[in-house]
């Protein structure tokens, strides 16, 4: 059995309309690390929130540990949180905070002290233990945070987007360090983020989320190389996504604004019908007039190319549709010019067939 | 209903009954001057003593010179602190604070003890006493109104200047080619609008009712002849103690509008 | 805006470069400290040598000493007891609102209203203030008249007196409370969502977040605010006289008399009463600027 199982989890505001949450269910495994990843507004803090007990679903039911925990009060849940706001205590100095947890449980001074050291060892804050959070940086105040959540040993840690308010630069260190710790103490974490990088980086299961729905669920690998939505395609990496006819559904023949395309297995669609596709940018090249058969080709006239050192970024248009597609620099080769009739080629596994908007499915391709 | 809830309405309500009940009184009483009838009466009788708008113009001008002359003193003082000499930002804020130590009755004190006998220093006099004309010993009342605003005043203008880039401000206007006299009132001023309308209007509310000054400079001011007025009338004090509140509401409602999303001191001397 | 081409610089602007190395700016400053020199600082200050003056015109102690007269101990007594009664009754009333007004689903409507009445309320004082009070709970007041006619109960029958302490601690409570209220509220709007759900997710119940954290934020505030309305209420002249008249041996009444006609007959001592009111005000600014250090202490 799954060490966090939430099912059919729906939360509706009654301020709001539109479920905040609806239809989630989802099972994580303990020590899993599993990002919640999605644009502001999807739920994806909302059931966080649940799973952490201040908000309480409207329908289902979550159990943790095999023991249902849907009515319970936050403050009986022992979850560590993580906040985007670090949400330190002000007055109270690094030590203290970190302490909380074990003093309010009325644990032993004896039991709190090593514990607090052992906490500080780990987020590398040793001598800071007497300070007083205003006195630390953002990314020391997120690990002390971090520490503080970590004290309590709760089996389950949750982090709402605890990098969202640092820099770009501590942005990627602390990440790091988050995941080594998650490794090294074996917690079960939960990360909402809305960046990709991010989630692609720390999770072993990313659950992409739009409008209070899951739109998928897999490893980074497949969300990233597999999207089955095209919302999780327009959301995760940069792919090209246009319109194509389907000519011929079991040789998965398309047409796209009236030029041949070959997908790479069958379309679940009839003849005729108008489905959503992408092409991965990284699969497309110049042709050279060398390309076997099996390749597919596109031809186009530049719109745009951008000079971006070491790669070469550049914007074909068919007719509606825009592909666009990277170059290695080569200072060899003369940049495409606005206007220049391009032909660019991708083999046939370069092409997704995306599902309609709101379809979520959990299976793989 | 929440029972958080429940216990926020019990405290709000007995609040408001606070707040409401003794003008409600007030008013109620105001309105019975005459036996057996509910009316104006004391009201119009108020308004019909030439004594009241006597003292109560003269009250208003004391206001209205009071503010002019705050606005004249602290807002340059408040800009060159901050332009030119933040390293005096301190003793500028004490000298502001000073207000908040010594009362009004204290002050006045000091003010006929040293200004009721000529200035001097040595065989030299600098100025006779304040106290011999009607003029100086207005001269006087009005520095001490000007020091019961200092506080809130000050506070009010030095947020409106942090909230506008002082310096970027003067060095552009300086670049354009401006003068001192019109950075300070074509475009620092304007720019402190609602700093100075509700700092302006704070000193109004605590100047038009004030006693302690008017009375023991003796001057003919509203605190005084309201003051009198009760040791022999009942009912025209109540109404005009209303018609008071009614101005420092108005006074205040304005100051709601004119520093809406700004952080602004809403509170003066008593 | 519209100066932003013109970014602020380092380079030293051209009218301080002119007058480098003479402290002309302070002539900016002249007008400002002539005007406290004169009315702020001389004054008191003359009321400070004053209380070191015998009527001769030499320096004694005397006066000083004579503050322990048992009338004016007294006096400072009731000045002291009125102000530390309405500061705390006043202070825990505000703040008890504040939190309602805060923390509990009052609805908007009537926030905004009780929050503009204290705006007004706290600016209250004075003459008016008082006779709002005697028309409402003097002896043919209305809400005297009220609870007589409707319940049969008469106040004053059972001892109360408007113009007594209790009926002046009524009255300056009004301005009292407010004030409270209007400081508290951003104080109490200051506690992050997150201090509480952090301390909840760690296992502390809402006894302990309010024991361990939400408190000691507060207490510089609600200790510092309470402490300005003990100065408020101690220095308070106005609202004492016009509902009191002389009843009531306060400090700043007996300083009132002093001042219309020597009561004391030793103008000396009458300006050393004055300068025992400023060090005891100074005193609480003093404790009140510590507080505020203090809570800055976190913030730094």
């Amino acid at each position: 059995m799954a060490f966090l199982e939430l099912s059919k989890v729906r939360k509706q505001f009654s301020n709001v309309a539109a479920p905040a949450v609806q239809d989630f269910n989802l099972s994580v495994e303990r020590g899993e690390f599993v990002s919640f990843l999605g644009p502001s507004g999807c739920g994806k803090t909302t059931t966080l929130r649940m799973i952490a007990g201040f908000e309480h679903p409207t329908v289902g039911k979550i159990v943790i540990n095999g023991k249902e925990v849907t009515g319970v009060a936050a403050n009986k849940r022992k979850i560590g949180m993580v906040f985007q706001s670090y949400a330190l205590f002000p007055n109270m100095t690094v030590a203290d905070n970190i302490g909380f947890g074990l003093r309010v449980a009325k644990r032993p001074k004896a039991e709190i002290e090593p514990r607090v050291q052992e906490m500080l060892k780990l987020i590398h804050l040793e001598d800071k233990a007497k300070r007083y959070p205003a006195q630390l940086s953002g990314g020391q105040q997120q690990r002390v945070a971090l520490a503080r959540a970590l004290a309590i040993k709760p089996e389950l840690l949750l982090l709402d987007e605890p990098l969202s308010a640092l820099d770009a630069k501590i942005r990627v260190s602390l990440r790091n360090e988050i995941r080594a710790i998650q490794r090294q103490t074996g917690v079960t974490a939960i990360y909402v983020t809305h960046d990709q990088e991010e989630a692609m980086s720390l999770s072993d299961r990313i659950v992409v989320m739009s409008e209070g729905r899951m739109e998928q669920v897999g490893t980074p690998f497949e969300i990233y190389n597999f999207p089955q939505t095209q919302f999780v395609a327009s959301f995760v990496g940069t792919l090209n996504r246009m319109q194509a006819r389907v000519a011929d559904p079991s040789a998965g023949a398309l047409e796209v604004e009236g030029q041949p395309l070959t997908a790479a297995r069958a379309v679940e669609a009839n003849r005729g019908e108008t489905i959503a596709i992408a092409l991965r940018p990284e699969m497309i090249h110049l042709a050279k007039g060398t390309e076997g058969v099996e390749m597919n080709h596109l031809n186009g006239a530049v719109e745009e190319t951008t000079f971006l050192g070491s790669i070469v970024r550049t914007r074909v248009r068919l007719r509606d549709s825009v592909i666009s597609f990277d170059t290695f620099n080569n200072p060899n080769l003369a940049l495409p010019q606005r206007g220049e009739m391009l032909s660019v080629v991708f083999p046939r596994e370069a092409i997704l067939l995306l599902k309609g908007p709101s379809a979520a499915q959990e299976s793989a391709v | 209903m929440k029972r958080s809830t429940f216990w926020g309405l019990f405290w709000v309500t007995l609040a408001a009954l606070y707040l409401f009940l003794p003008l409600w009184g007030a008013f109620d009483f105001s309105l019975r001057a005459e036996r057996d009838v509910i009316g104006f009466a004391s009201y119009t009788r108020a308004f019909a003593d030439d004594d009241f708008w006597r003292t109560f113009t003269f009250s208003n001008q004391m206001a209205f010179v009071s503010i002019i002359v705050s606005v004249l003193l602290i807002v340059p003082t408040a800009y060159w602190v901050q332009l030119k000499l933040p390293h005096l930002r301190p003793v500028v804020e004490f000298i502001t604070l000073l207000p908040f130590v010594i009362p009004a009755i204290i002050l006045v004190f000091g003010y006929i003890k040293l200004y009721s006998s000529p200035l001097e220093l040595g065989p030299l006099t600098i100025f006779p006493a304040l106290t011999n004309t009607d003029l100086s010993t207005n001269v006087l009342l009005i520095a001490g109104y000007v020091v019961l605003a200092l506080p809130y005043m000050y506070r009010s203008v030095d947020n409106g200047l942090r909230a506008i880039d002082v310096r970027t401000l003067t060095e552009a206007a300086q670049s354009l080619g401006a003068g001192w006299f019109t950075i300070m009132f074509r475009i620092i001023m304007p720019n402190l609008r609602a700093a100075l309308l509700s700092g302006a209007l704070l000193t109004f509310a605590i100047v038009v009712g004030e006693l302690t000054l008017a009375t023991f400079l003796g001057r003919p001011a509203f605190g005084p002849y309201l003051q009198q007025l009760g040791q022999h009338k009942a009912y025209e004090p109540a109404a005009l103690s209303i018609v008071s509140f009614l101005l420092t509401w108005l006074a205040m409602i304005l100051i709601y509008f004119v520093t809406r999303g700004s952080n602004a001191q809403v509170t003066g001397a008593h | 805006m519209a100066q932003a081409a013109l970014a602020p610089s380092a380079k030293p602007n051209p009218l301080v470069a002119r007058f480098a190395g003479v402290p002309l700016a302070w002539i900016g400053l002249l007008p400002f400290f002539i005007f406290a020199l004169m009315f702020l600082i001389l004054p008191s200050l003359s009321l400070f040598t004053g209380s070191f003056t015998d009527a001769q015109g030499n320096f004694t102690f005397q006066n000083i000493l004579d503050l322990s007269r048992e009338d004016i101990v007294d006096a400072y007594m009731l000045s002291i007891q009125i102000s530390v009664v309405t500061a705390i009754i006043g202070g825990l009333f505000g703040f008890f609102i504040a939190y309602a007004l805060v923390m509990t689903g009052v609805p908007s409507a009537l926030r905004t209203s009780l929050v503009t009445f204290c705006g007004v309320a706290s600016n209250f004082a004075g003459v008016p203030l008082a006779f709002a009070f005697v028309a409402a709970l003097g002896r043919t007041g209305y809400i005297t008249a009220v609870l007589r006619d409707t319940i049969g109960y008469d106040i004053y029958d059972h001892g109360f007196n408007l113009y007594s302490f209790l009926g002046l601690s009524l009255t300056y409570l009004y301005f009292q409370f407010p004030l409270m209220v209007l400081v508290m509220m951003p104080a109490l709007e200051g506690l992050r969502r997150e201090w509480r759900e952090a301390s909840e997710n760690l296992g502390a119940t809402g006894i302990q977040y309010w024991r361990y954290i939400a408190l000691p934020i507060l207490t510089p505030s609600i200790l510092g605010t309470m402490i300005l309305l003990f100065g408020n209420a101690f220095g308070a002249y106005a609202t004492a006289y016009a509902l009191t008249g002389g009843r009531l041996q306060l400090v700043s009444i007996q300083i009132g008399a002093q001042i219309r006609g020597d009561v004391l007959h030793n103008p000396g001592l009458g300006y050393a009463m004055g300068f025992g009111m400023v060090v005891i005000m100074a005193l609480s600014i003093l404790a009140y600027t510590w507080l505020q250090r203090r809570a800055e202490r976190w913030l730094q």
